[in-house]
C-alpha cells in the first residue's frame, strides 16, 4: 500500500499540471489539435489511476480543454469521482468541472444526488458552498425535487454565507420544480428580514425575479418591500425593489402615490450610484451626465407609477427634452440609454416623444446597429395617419441601403408592424400599402416571405375595396414570378407567390385578363416551387378556369373557353407527376374534371354555371385564436379515441406544413372521374351544406350578415371619390412613391375643399366664432381615408371564452410559477423529505402569512389589498371580525344610495418603542380602523362626517381641541362609483373583552336637482381575536413559556368538526391570528400574542370528529373570549 | 443573467459561465456567433447589443472582452457594473490582473466568479466579503494540500 502511494507520487511528479498544459498549448500553436489529442490521451491514463490527486489534476485540465471547445463528456463519471472526494481541494475542482461540463441530459447527474446531499449537510461551510455553487449550474428537475427540502433547511443555516447561497439557488429550484415554491415561500419571505444584508439582498433578488414574472401573486408583499426600500442601504437591492414596484403598481394604482415621496428622497443616492457606474465607463465627461441617467431611471419608474396621473406631463416633457441632449451626445452608450428611456416614455406619453421624430429618424442613419434598432423600436409608436407614409418611405430607403440581412429583415418586420398595428389604424390608402408590400418582395434573401404573404392575404380579404387593385398587383407578381424564384437562395420570398396565387384565384372576378394569369400560373417553372405553394397554384388555377368559362358564357364563339380547357389539360399533367401528395391529388382531380368539361364543351353544353358553383361562397376572416376559444361542450372528451389508433407499422406520409394561421380551407374535391349532372347537383347541395358548417364561409343566413354591419364605425367612414382611375405604373420609379405624392395632393385638395366649406359656413353664419376651427396644420381627424376602409373584424366563435392568458409561451418556465402564494398549504404539497428524518417541526404557511401583519409598517396598503379580495369572496374571508352591522333600511336600498362602508379592517399600529421604554402597555394600545367608503349610488356625496359614541374603554382619537362628541370630517368627496379609504385611530384601554361601538356617518347627497342630508348608523365590533397578532414562536421558547407556570388554562371541545386537521389549523391561524409552533400527527401547538403582550398558547388535538382545544394564557378573561370566538368560527362552518 | 463570456481580441475564449442549461453544441454555436458579432463592432460603438431575444452587455478591458447576456428587463448599467466589479475583484486577487493570469489560473477566476454571482444573480455586492470567502477557501485548500505528500513546490519546479 505504502509503495503504491509512493509510486503514485513519483508518477505525479512527471505529470503535467494545468499550468504546463496551458503553456504547452501556447507553445504548440501550429499543431494545437495534435498536441491536445496527446494531452487527452495522457489525461485518460491519469484518470485510470487510483490516486485522487492525479485524477483531480486530470479533471482540472479537462475543464480547461472543455472551455477550448473539446468534448469531455466521456469523463463525466470521473468528474463525479473527484466531486465525491473528501478533500476540499479536489471537491472544489470536481464541482467546478461539473458546473462547466454537466447539463440536463448528462446521465451521471443521477448519481450525484446523495453526494450533493452529503456535501450540503457538511459541517464545513465551504464544502456546502461549492456544492451549492455547482448545483446552481446543473440542477435538473430530479435534483431539484430531491434536494429542495435540504436546500430549504439551509436557508436557515447559522452561517450567512450558506444562507445567502441557499436563498439564491432556491430560484433555480423553483424553476425546475415549481411545486416547491409554495412550501418554501414563507421561509423565503422571512429572509427578506434577515439580519445579514447579503442574505437579505439575495432574498430580494429571488423574490423580485419571481414577482417580475407573476406580479399579481406578490402584491401582498408590497408593504414589506416598501419598508425595505426606505431602510435598505444597499443600492443594488434598492434598484431591484424599485423595479419590482414598477411591476406592481399597474396592478395596484394606489401604490404609485405612496411611492413617489420615498422615491424622491432616494434620487440622490441613485444618482451617486449611477455616476459611479458611469465613471467606470471610462469617459470622465460621462459623469456630468450621471444625474441625467439617474433622473431617467427615475422618470421611467415614475411613469410606470403614475400612469393615472395626468399632471406629470409637464415633467415628462422636460425629461424628454433632456433626453434629447443625451441622444444627441457623441457617446454611443448615452445615445443608446437615451433611446431606451425614450421608448419607455413613449408607452405612456406618446405625444411628448412624437415631437422628436427628426432625431429618431436621424438615429436610423447611425453606424451602430444597436442604436438603429432602438430607433426603429421608437418609430413604431410614433406613427400617425399623417406621417405614416413619410416614415415608411424613409424606412424603405433604409431597406435598400442596409447591408446585413439581419438588420434588413428587422426593418422589413418593423415596416409591416408599423403599418399593420392596431388593425391598420394608420393606413389611409391601402393601394399604397399593397404597393409597399409588393416592393418588399424585391428584397433578396429575406426570411420573412411568409410575413409579407400573410399581410397580403389579410389586407385582400379584410379590405374589400382594395381587392380589384390587389388582384391586379398579384397578377403582375405571378407574371413576374421568375424574378422571385430565380435564385434558390431567395427561397424565403417565394412564399408571397402563395398569397398571390390565392388572391388571384379567390377574387378572380376582378381580374382584367384571367386567361393571361391562368397561363402564368401553369408555367412549367412553377413545378420548382415548394409543394404547398404548388398546391395552391393548382387549386386556384381551377378557380381561374371557372372564371374564364363564366366570362365566355353566352359568347357564341367558344374558342377562348376551349383554349382555356386545352391549356389546363396540357399543363396539369406536370403537376399530376408531382412528388408532393397534396399537389398530385389536387391536380389529378382537377385534370379529370377539366377533361369532362371539355367533352361537354365540345357538345356545346353550357357548363360555366356548374363549374363556378364549385367555388361559390365568400370567405370570412377568422381570428387566429378563434379555434382555441371555442368552449368545449359538456360531455365531450377530446382525449378519448374515436377509433382505436392504427397499428404502428402504418407510417403516415409527410404532410405539407401549414404555414399560415389562416390556411386556405380545403374545398370539397371530386373523387370520381366521371361526373354527370345529377351528381354535380348532389355535390353542390353537399357543398352548400358543408359551407354552412364551415367557419370560413359566410353563411347565407341574415344573422351572420348582420355581424358585418355591426362592425363599429365602419359605416361612418366617409367614402371619398378619388380621381385615379388607372393604377399607376411608372417604370423605374417605385410605385409607393407615386402614392405618397398622390396622397399629398389628395389631402391638399381635401383641405382646400374643407376650407371652402368652412368659409361658406362662416359666411352663412356670419359670426366670428368659427375662427377657432381655422387651425393651420391639419389634425389627425381631418385626414379621411382614400378608400372605404372596410376592415372586417375577425370572427370569433359565439360563446368564446374571454381569456388573455394565451399570450404566454407555454414553454416559459415562469408560467409554472404562477402560483397563488396566499392559499394555505395542503399536506400533499409538502416537500418530499427522506423518511428517516423523524422530527417534524412544521412551519405552517399560515404562520408566515400572518406574520406579515406584525411587520407591516404600512398597514393601509395591506388592508386595501385584503379588502379587494374580500369584496370578491365575502364568505371565504371571515378574517374581519369587526363588521358593520349597518342599519341599511329598505328605503336606502330602494334608492340605491348606499354609501356602504364596504369593508372595515382593523390594524394595530402598536407602538413598540413606547412599550419597551415605559413598560406601560395601555398607553401604546392603539387600534387603527381603515374604512373603505364606496359610493354605489349615482349621486355625488360630500361633507361626510364620521362619528362614534365613545365607551369608557375605547375612544376615537379626535384632533386636539375638539370635544369628545365631535365628529371627524372625512377629507374627501365621492363621485358616483368611486371608493376611497379613511383611517381612524382608536385608543383602547383593556383588550380582554370584546366590544361594540355605535356610530353614525352623515353626508350630503347631491344630484342635479337637489341635495339632501342623509345619515347612516353602524356598529363597530372589536373582537378579542382582533387584538391578537400572529407572532412566530420557536418550540423551545414555547416549552419554556408553558413550564413557567404563570399561565391560566382553559379548554373547549368542538364536536362534529368535519375537516382535515391541517385545514383546521390553517383556519385557526387565519381567522384568529395564531401560528403553529409544532405539529405531531393529529396534535399541534399554537401560539399568539395580544397587542398588550399577553401570551396565548393552544394545544389542539383531533380524534375522530372531536377537536379539543386546551389553552393557556396569562389573562383568563381574554382567553375565554378568544376561545368563544374560535368556537363560533367553527360553529359557522 | 444568462451567461458570461470572456474572450480575447483574437476571439479565443478565456472563460465561460452558463447560468442556463444548454447542450454543448448550442453553447458553442452561441459563443461563436456572439464573439464574431462583438469583435466586429468598432471601439466607439455602444456597449449594448440586442441579440436574438437577449440583451448583450459587453466591455473591453485591455485585450479582453467581458460579455454578459441578460434578459430584456434587466438594467443595462447594473450589468455593466457587475462586469466592472468582477474585473475589480480579479484585479484585487491577482494584483493588477492581466490576461495571462486568467489563462493560467482559470480555475481561480471561476472561483471568484462563483463567489460573486450565483445562478446568474449578484450574490455578494461587497468586494471585501467576496475576497474574504475566496481567501478562506484557498487557505483551506492549502491546508489540505500540505497533508498530501509530494505536492507543492517540488512538483512544480520539477516540471519546469
Amino acid at each position: 500500500m505504502a509503495l503504491k502511494i509512493v509510486k503514485g507520487s513519483i508518477d505525479r511528479m512527471f505529470d503535467k499540471n494545468l499550468q504546463d498544459l496551458v503553456r504547452g498549448i501556447r507553445n504548440h500553436k501550429e499543431d494545437e489539435a495534435k498536441y491536445i489529442s496527446t494531452c487527452i490521451d495522457e489525461i485518460k491514463q491519469e484518470l485510470k489511476q487510483d490516486n485522487i490527486a492525479v485524477k483531480a489534476n486530470a479533471v482540472c485540465k479537462l475543464t480547461y480543454l472543455q472551455m477550448l471547445g473539446y468534448d469531455v463528456s466521456w469523463a463525466a463519471f470521473n468528474i463525479v469521482e473527484v466531486m465525491s472526494s473528501s478533500k476540499f481541494t479536489y471537491k472544489r475542482i470536481g464541482y467546478l468541472a461539473a458546473s462547466q461540463c454537466f447539463h440536463e441530459s448528462t446521465d451521471v447527474i443521477m448519481l450525484t444526488t446523495n453526494q450533493i446531499r452529503k456535501d450540503l449537510s457538511s459541517p464545513n461551510q465551504y464544502d456546502t458552498g461549492v456544492a451549492l455553487t455547482g448545483l446552481s449550474c446543473f440542477v435538473t428537475p430530479d435534483l431539484a425535487r430531491d434536494l429542495a427540502n435540504d436546500i430549504m433547511t439551509l436557508m436557515s443555516h447559522t452561517k450567512p454565507y450558506i444562507r445567502k447561497k441557499a436563498v439564491l439557488i432556491m430560484y433555480k429550484v423553483f424553476l425546475k420544480y415549481p411545486e416547491s415554491l409554495r412550501p418554501a415561500f414563507p421561509r423565503l419571505k422571512e429572509k427578506l428580514e434577515d439580519p445579514d444584508p447579503g442574505v437579505q439582498s439575495a432574498a430580494v433578488n429571488v423574490i423580485c425575479e419571481l414577482a417580475r414574472r407573476n406580479p399579481k401573486n406578490y402584491l401582498s408583499l408590497a408593504p414589506l418591500f416598501f419598508k425595505l426600500m426606505t431602510s435598505s442601504t444597499n443600492n443594488w437591492v434598492l434598484i431591484k425593489i424599485i423595479k419590482l414596484f414598477g411591476a406592481l403598481t399597474p396592478l395596484e394604482p394606489r401604490l404609485g402615490k405612496k411611492l413617489i415621496e420615498p422615491l424622491t428622497n432616494l434620487i440622490h443616492r441613485i444618482y451617486l450610484f449611477f455616476s459611479q457606474i458611469l465613471h467606470h465607463l471610462s469617459a470622465i465627461t460621462l459623469v456630468c451626465f450621471s444625474w441625467l441617467i439617474a433622473f431617467l431611471f427615475f422618470i421611467t419608474v415614475l411613469i410606470s407609477l403614475s400612469s393615472g396621473m395626468p399632471n406629470h406631463s409637464a415633467s415628462i416633457q422636460l425629461c424628454v427634452q433632456k433626453l434629447r441632449i443625451l441622444i444627441e451626445d457623441s457617446d454611443q452608450n448615452l445615445k443608446y440609454l437615451g433611446l431606451l428611456a425614450m421608448s419607455k416614455i413613449l408607452k405612456t406619453h406618446p405625444k411628448s416623444v412624437q415631437s422628436h421624430k427628426d432625431l429618431i429618424l436621424q438615429c436610423l442613419d447611425d453606424k451602430d446597429e444597436s442604436i438603429r434598432l432602438r430607433a426603429l423600436d421608437l418609430l413604431y409608436g410614433m406613427v400617425s395617419k399623417k406621417n405614416l407614409m413619410e416614415i415608411v418611405k424613409k424606412l424603405m430607403l433604409h431597406v435598400d441601403k442596409a447591408e446585413g440581412t439581419t438588420y434588413r429583415d428587422e426593418l422589413l418586420t418593423k415596416i409591416i408592424d408599423i403599418c399593420s398595428q392596431s388593425n391598420y389604424q394608420y393606413i389611409t390608402n391601402f393601394e399604397w400599402y399593397i404597393s409597399i408590400l409588393v416592393e418588399l418582395t424585391r428584397l433578396e434573401g429575406t426570411r420573412h416571405g411568409h410575413l409579407i404573404a400573410s399581410q397580403m392575404l389579410d389586407v385582400a380579404i379584410r379590405v374589400k375595396a382594395i381587392r380589384v387593385f390587389a388582384v391586379a398587383q398579384m397578377a403582375t407578381l405571378l407574371d413576374n414570378a421568375h424574378m422571385l424564384t430565380g435564385n434558390t437562395q431567395r427561397n424565403g420570398i417565394c412564399e408571397v407567390l402563395y398569397a398571390a396565387a390565392w388572391i388571384c384565384g379567390e377574387f378572380s372576378e376582378h381580374l382584367e385578363n384571367p386567361m393571361e394569369t391562368l397561363e402564368a400560373m401553369l408555367r412549367p417553372k412553377v413545378a420548382t416551387l415548394p409543394g404547398h405553394i404548388q398546391a395552391v397554384y393548382v387549386q386556384n388555377a381551377a378557380k381561374l378556369f371557372a372564371t374564364v368559362l363564366k366570362s365566355q358564357e353566352g359568347n357564341t364563339d367558344s374558342t377562348t373557353a376551349q383554349e382555356a380547357s386545352q391549356l389546363m389539360i396540357d399543363r396539369l399533367p406536370l403537376f399530376v407527376q408531382s412528388a408532393n401528395l397534396e399537389v398530385q391529388e389536387r391536380a389529378s382531380c382537377i385534370l379529370q374534371l377539366v377533361k369532362y368539361i371539355q367533352k361537354l364543351q365540345q357538345k356545346d353544353v353550357e357548363v360555366s354555371e356548374e363549374v363556378c358553383a364549385l367555388f361559390a361562397g365568400e370567405l370570412n376572416p377568422v381570428a387566429p385564436k378563434a379555434q382555441k376559444k371555442v368552449p368545449i361542450p359538456d360531455g365531450l372528451d377530446l382525449d378519448a379515441w374515436i377509433n382505436e389508433p392504427p397499428s404502428e407499422s402504418e407510417s403516415e406520409d409527410e404532410q405539407p406544413k401549414a404555414i399560415f394561421s389562416k390556411e386556405e380551407p380545403k374545398h370539397s374535391r371530386p373523387r370520381h372521374t366521371e361526373v354527370d349532372e345529377k351528381e354535380l347537383a348532389r355535390r353542390r347541395e353537399a357543398r352548400k351544406q358543408e359551407q354552412a358548417n364551415n367557419p370560413f364561409y359566410i353563411k347565407a343566413s341574415p344573422s351572420s350578415q348582420k355581424v358585418y354591419q355591426e362592425t363599429p364605425g365602419v359605416e361612418h367612414i366617409p367614402v371619398v371619390q378619388i380621381d385615379l382611375s388607372v393604377p399607376l405604373k411608372v417604370p423605374g420609379l417605385p410605385m409607393s412613391d407615386q402614392y405618397v405624392k398622390l396622397e399629398e395632393e389628395r389631402r391638399q385638395k381635401e383641405r382646400a375643399e374643407k376650407k371652402k366649406k368652412d368659409k361658406k359656413k362662416r359666411k352663412e353664419k356670419r359670426s366670428g366664432r368659427g375662427k377657432k376651427h381655422d387651425s393651420g396644420p391639419e389634425s389627425e381627424e381631418d385626414i379621411t381615408p382614400a378608400h372605404m376602409v372596410d376592415i372586417v373584424t375577425e370572427e370569433m366563435p359565439e360563446n368564446a371564452l374571454p381569456s388573455d392568458d394565451d399570450e404566454r409561451d407555454p414553454a416559459d418556465p415562469h408560467k409554472a410559477l404562477d402560483i397563488d402564494l396566499d392559499k394555505p398549504l395542503a399536506d400533499s404539497e409538502k416537500l418530499p423529505v427522506r423518511s428517516h428524518r423523524a422530527a417534524e417541526v412544521l412551519k405552517s404557511p399560515a404562520e408566515d402569512e400572518e406574520g406579515e401583519n406584525v411587520s407591516s409598517l404600512e398597514p393601509k396598503k395591506k388592508s386595501s389589498k385584503e379588502k379587494r379580495e374580500k369584496k370578491k369572496d365575502k364568505d371565504k374571508d371571515r378574517k374581519v371580525k369587526m363588521l358593520f352591522e349597518s342599519g341599511l333600511s329598505e328605503t336606502w336600498e330602494r334608492r340605491l344610495i348606499s354609501v356602504m362602508l364596504t369593508f372595515i379592517f382593523l390594524f394595530y399600529s402598536f407602538d413598540r418603542k413606547a412599550y419597551d421604554i415605559q413598560g406601560n402597555l395601555q398607553d401604546g394600545s392603539q387600534v387603527v380602523v381603515s374604512v373603505i367608503f364606496e359610493n354605489k349610488c349615482d349621486s355625488f356625496l360630500k361633507s361626510m362626517e364620521f362619528n362614534v359614541l365613545d365607551s369608557l374603554n375605547s375612544k376615537l382619537q379626535r384632533p386636539e381641541g375638539s370635544g369628545p362628541h365631535d365628529s371627524l370630517t372625512i377629507p374627501f368627496q365621492l363621485p358616483p362609483g368611486v371608493s376611497n379609504e379613511a383611517r381612524f385611530v382608536f385608543t383602547v384601554q383593556s383588550i380582554i373583552m370584546p366590544q361594540k361601538l355605535k356610530g353614525t356617518l352623515t353626508f350630503i347627497v347631491k344630484n342635479e336637482e337637489s341635495s339632501t342630508h342623509e345619515k347612516l348608523d353602524f356598529k363597530l365590533h372589536f373582537t378579542c381575536t382582533s387584538y391578537l397578532i400572529t407572532t412566530p414562536c420557536y418550540s423551545d421558547a414555547f416549552a419554556k413559556l408553558l413550564e413557567s407556570g404563570d399561565l391560566k388554562s382553559s379548554s373547549i371541545r368542538l364536536e362534529g368538526v368535519n375537516m382535515p386537521f391541517h385545514h383546521l389549523l390553517a383556519r385557526i391561524c387565519f381567522h384568529h391570528h395564531f401560528s403553529v409552533v409544532e405539529r405531531i400527527d393529529s396534535c399541534a401547538s399554537m401560539y399568539s400574542r395580544s397587542i398588550q403582550g399577553h401570551h396565548v398558547c393552544l394545544l389542539v388535538k383531533i380524534s375522530s370528529q372531536t377537536v379539543s382545544v386546551d389553552a393557556k394564557c396569562d389573562e383568563p378573561t381574554l382567553l375565554g373570549n378568544v376561545l368563544d370566538e374560535i368556537k363560533q368560527t367553527f360553529s359557522q362552518c | 443573467m444568462q451567461f458570461m463570456l470572456l474572450f480575447s481580441r483574437q476571439g479565443k475564449l478565456r472563460l465561460q459561465k452558463w447560468y442556463v442549461p444548454l447542450s454543448d453544441k448550442e453553447k458553442k454555436k452561441i459563443t461563436r456567433e456572439l464573439v464574431q458579432t462583438v469583435l466586429a463592432r468598432k471601439p466607439k460603438m455602444c456597449s449594448f447589443l440586442e441579440w436574438r431575444d437577449l440583451k448583450i452587455v459587453y466591455k473591453r478591458y485591455a485585450s479582453l472582452y467581458f460579455c454578459c447576456a441578460t434578459e430584456g428587463q434587466d438594467n443595462e448599467l447594473i450589468t455593466l457594473e457587475i462586469i466592472h466589479r468582477y474585473v475589480e475583484l480579479l484585479d484585487k486577487y491577482f494584483g493588477s490582473v492581466c490576461e495571462l493570469d486568467i489563462i493560467f489560473n482559470f480555475e481561480k477566476a471561476y472561483f471568484i466568479l462563483d463567489e460573486f454571482l450565483l445562478g446568474g444573480e449578484a450574490q455578494e455586492t461587497s468586494k471585501k466579503n467576496v475576497l474574504k470567502a475566496i481567501e478562506q477557501a484557498d487557505l483551506l485548500q492549502e491546508r489540505v494540500n500540505s497533508v498530501v505528500p509530494v505536492h507543492g513546490p517540488t512538483s512544480t519546479s520539477l516540471s519546469l
